[in-house]
């Protein structure tokens, strides 16, 4: 096996749903050792959500579960329970981040606070990744991740158009402002870690997925605090091109450039409309972009997108597919690029995972297991790390701690 | 001046070719931990963030004025260098030999061309760290691409799964150009711990494409493990009901409202003044609410129409509900919450004066990330790096200028 980037670095995830768990596995993709701490019983709420291999509901089959969870191993532990924080100090003592996801309030309850775990350990990194952070107003508000996401401001603005004003303003994706906060607080859990490789100090991290996804659209946010200029779905205007409809499907259009309008003539066959006058320069395509982007459609919807975007590319036209899921998966470019890989899991089965979005070229991605069982490496971290006698664990299991 | 005592990265010095946003933003982020970052750039082609026109007068911004630059360029160094010049690609090695990460986004192929690639900058430097990103990788048959941030959201499917069923799919724009820097800020980040454990540099090679396919994860395992294609869905949800925006008093404004349990159900009934239809038995579980779900955001609308979307926020918020209006960029920069938290950082740069822009999105109590220095003009830092960093005379600087190198 090729070195991997984090060795030696231990994690303990005490996160449930997306954001903590998928911020865990990319770091665990990278070679840390990190350990999930589930609630005994019913496990992460995502062993719950839907949808499951082959449709039938189990706390090993669920999709969700099981891509943000790879790479880990899964214990189990209440930490609510007598003896049960004091197994999460044992566990803190050699770990170098401890990241959980639980508001300020739901901490202080289980007595989940950074000043406990530094006397246990002072090299140790605790994140709280949370909907709004460790302070402020709203830091105990409930927010599930479609909540969060349209706390981030990216909501209001999705989709472009004032012809939508009718209708709700939406998420983008379905779980990816999670996803997003999670990829967020790495960069803040790495730059953490890198300041306790030089100093052998720990500290506590504060992430709000609210700022994380606030921080992904500066442009069109920090308009209104200088300009006084609120973005709304109506301000989103693309003068012309954008998503263009065809035969079998949708492709996306971007002219910017002179050129890039000259490659898409081209591309239609050089029609003698192209040429009239009110499409001769940007500012005349700007001006008459309505009527520009309805002959531009009359044209590509009796297209399919499978010809006209090699075509277009080829000449220099920035043109691309709205793919489907199942074109992303069948991509020749993700096959080349050997994007997907296939993971065996006891229960789920064998099927292909997105790995990820980089090749690094001396630690390669690498994952290190499927998705864990509940508990199932209770014996391994409890006995072996921890040094538990059977009996111990006999009554702990007993007690409903693990 | 920083206090680089407190500061991760202090003594980390990136080189950085990048231009747009998925590789300047991810150099900006390494500079809130105390990375040095200088940026090469060129009067002959503009980071196009220069040149985008300007939101209110709609015209051509000075490139040291522009917004867009400003957001995504702050706390570095700028230098100009003609990389068509010999001469400029020599100093480019040079400043690459002193330097601990180079990013470029150049097309897929250029840099090879220029002789600056990896390989000719770590046999100058051997445990460099050097990243590129571009659209869809350095290989495969679609390596080449040309696209902006609207075209990799359509081809890693984020699109598709943007929108209403019932019309085309949605655009994605600048996020996930955001998206992408984070993942470079991240594999950076990691290349630079592996090599703190073993001296060694790497390559590393990124796909935008790919860094928004893998936040799809789960949905694209719903084809690869079950052969289904998820497509959009509005604000829906198959494991809760409601889960939608509804409609707020006043103009365009919207809330957001999401039930998983029993107890919010019966917690926003209440709070709705127990209606007759909430009662109704086929309201009663997630699988009937889920049934019946286009009636019930009817009737959940009418109610949410009569408040201020802040109001039923904290109504709901006190009856257990999960309740957060959809923000719009004017709530978020006044906002009590985000005003405590420090969203607003006021930077101080030349010719425009106080503006404002984003504070580092982490807080970290022992080495806080920090914005310290303004976003850098056209060549601002030429005299420092090429005098102070690499060592030249004044007069090899100006002799170099007379030749055209700093353009």
């Amino acid at each position: 096996m090729a070195e991997q980037a984090l060795a030696g670095i231990r994690v303990l995830d005490l996160c449930q749903m997306v954001a903590g768990p998928y911020c865990a596995k990319l770091l665990g993709d990278l070679g840390a050792e990190v350990t999930k701490i589930e609630p005994p019983g019913s496990g992460d709420m995502a062993r719950q959500r839907a949808p499951f291999v082959g449709d039938q509901p189990h706390p090993d089959r669920s999709l969700l579960f099981l891509y943000v969870n790879t790479s880990k191993k899964g214990i189990t532990l209440d930490v609510s329970k007598p003896g049960g924080m004091k197994l999460l100090e044992l566990l803190a003592k050699d770990t170098d981040i401890l990241l959980h996801d639980y508001q300020p309030a739901q901490a202080a309850a289980v007595g989940l606070q950074y000043e406990r775990f530094r006397a246990v350990n002072p090299a140790l990194v605790m994140v709280a990744l949370t909907p709004f952070g460790s302070t402020g107003p709203y830091k105990d508000f409930k927010a599930y991740p479609l909540n969060t996401f349209h706390a981030g401001g990216e909501g209001y603005l999705t989709p472009a158009g004032a012809q939508y004003l009718d209708r709700p303003p939406v998420r983008v994706g379905k779980y990816v402002g999670e996803y997003s906060a999670g990829l967020s607080a790495t960069i803040a859990i790495l730059g953490a870690l890198y300041w306790q490789r030089i100093t052998g100090q720990g500290q506590f991290v504060d992430v709000s997925k609210q700022e994380a996804l606030i921080s992904l659209n500066p442009i069109e946010l920090n308009r209104y605090p200088n300009h006084n200029m609120v973005a709304s779905r109506a301000s989103r205007v693309t003068s012309y091109g954008g998503i263009m409809p065809c035969k079998d499907g949708y492709v996306e259009l971007s002219l910017y450039e002179d050129h890039e309008w000259e490659a898409l003539v081209k591309l239609m066959g050089e029609p003698a409309w192209t040429r009239e006058e009110k499409y001769k320069d940007r500012p005349a395509r700007v001006a008459n972009g309505l009527e520009l982007n309805r002959r531009i459609a009359e044209w590509s919807s009796q297209q399919s997108k499978a010809d006209i975007v090699p075509r277009g590319q080829a000449l220099g036209c920035p043109i691309g597919p709205y793919n489907t899921t199942k074109e992303v998966c069948d991509s020749e470019q993700m096959r080349a690029r050997g994007f997907f890989k296939e993971l065996s899991h006891p229960v789920a089965g064998t099927f292909a995972y997105p790995t990820a979005a980089y090749h690094f070229s001396h630690t390669p991605w690498q994952a290190q297991g499927p998705a864990p069982l509940l508990g199932e490496h209770n014996d391994e971290v409890y006995g072996k790390r921890l040094g538990l006698s059977q009996k111990a664990l006999d009554s702990l299991r007993e007690d409903n701690v693990i | 001046m920083p206090d680089a005592r407190k500061k991760p990265l202090a003594g980390i010095r990136v080189t950085d070719f990048t231009w747009a946003i998925a590789g300047p933003y991810a150099t900006t982020m390494l500079s809130y931990f105390g990375a040095e970052v200088i940026k090469i750039e060129s009067r002959r082609r503009l980071d196009i963030t220069r040149t985008v026109v300007h939101p209110i007068t709609k015209k051509f911004p000075d490139p040291d004025e522009s917004p867009a630059h400003i957001d995504f360029n702050h706390n570095k160094y700028a230098v100009t260098l003609n990389i068509q010049h010999p001469a400029a690609r020599d100093i480019a090695k040079r400043m690459a030999q002193v330097s601990d990460v180079v990013v470029e986004n150049f097309r897929p192929g250029v840099l090879a061309r220029l002789g600056l690639d990896y390989k000719v900058l770590a046999t100058l430097r051997p445990d460099l760290i050097m990243l590129s990103t571009s659209t869809m990788g350095q290989t495969g048959p679609k390596s080449g691409i040309v696209g902006y941030a609207p075209l990799f959201a359509a081809e890693s499917g984020l699109g598709e799964m943007t929108g209403y069923p019932d019309r085309p799919p949605g655009q994605v724009r600048l996020t996930v150009d955001a998206m992408s820097a984070l993942s470079n800020t991240f594999t950076i980040m990691a290349a630079l711990h592996y090599r703190a454990s073993t001296g060694k540099g790497q390559y590393i090679d990124e796909s935008s494409t790919e860094v928004v396919s893998a936040l799809l994860g789960d949905s694209l395992l719903d084809y690869t493990a079950n052969g289904r294609v998820q497509t959009r869905s509005v604000n829906r949800d198959e494991n809760g009901a409601p889960h939608n925006c509804y409609r707020c008093a006043g103009q365009d404004r919207w809330i957001s409202i999401v039930v998983h349990t029993d107890e919010e159900w019966k917690a926003l009934r209440e709070t709705m003044g127990e209606p007759a239809w909430a009662a109704e038995p086929r309201f009663a579980t997630t699988a009937g609410r889920r049934a019946y779900e286009a009636e019930l955001d009817k009737h959940i609308e009418a109610w949410t129409v009569q408040f201020d979307a802040y109001d039923l926020m904290h109504r709901l918020q006190e009856a257990g509900v999960a309740a957060v209006p959809s923000f719009s960029s004017e709530d978020l920069f006044t906002d009590p919450h985000l005003i405590e938290r420090g969203l607003a950082h006021v930077l101080e740069q030349p010719k425009l004066g106080a503006l404002i822009i984003q504070s580092p999105p982490w807080k970290l109590a022992a080495t806080p990330p920090t914005i310290d220095r303004h976003a850098p003009l056209l060549g601002e830092h030429n005299p420092y790096v090429m005098k102070e960093l690499l060592g030249m005379s004044d007069l090899d600087v100006k002799r170099l200028e007379e030749q055209g190198v700093f353009t």
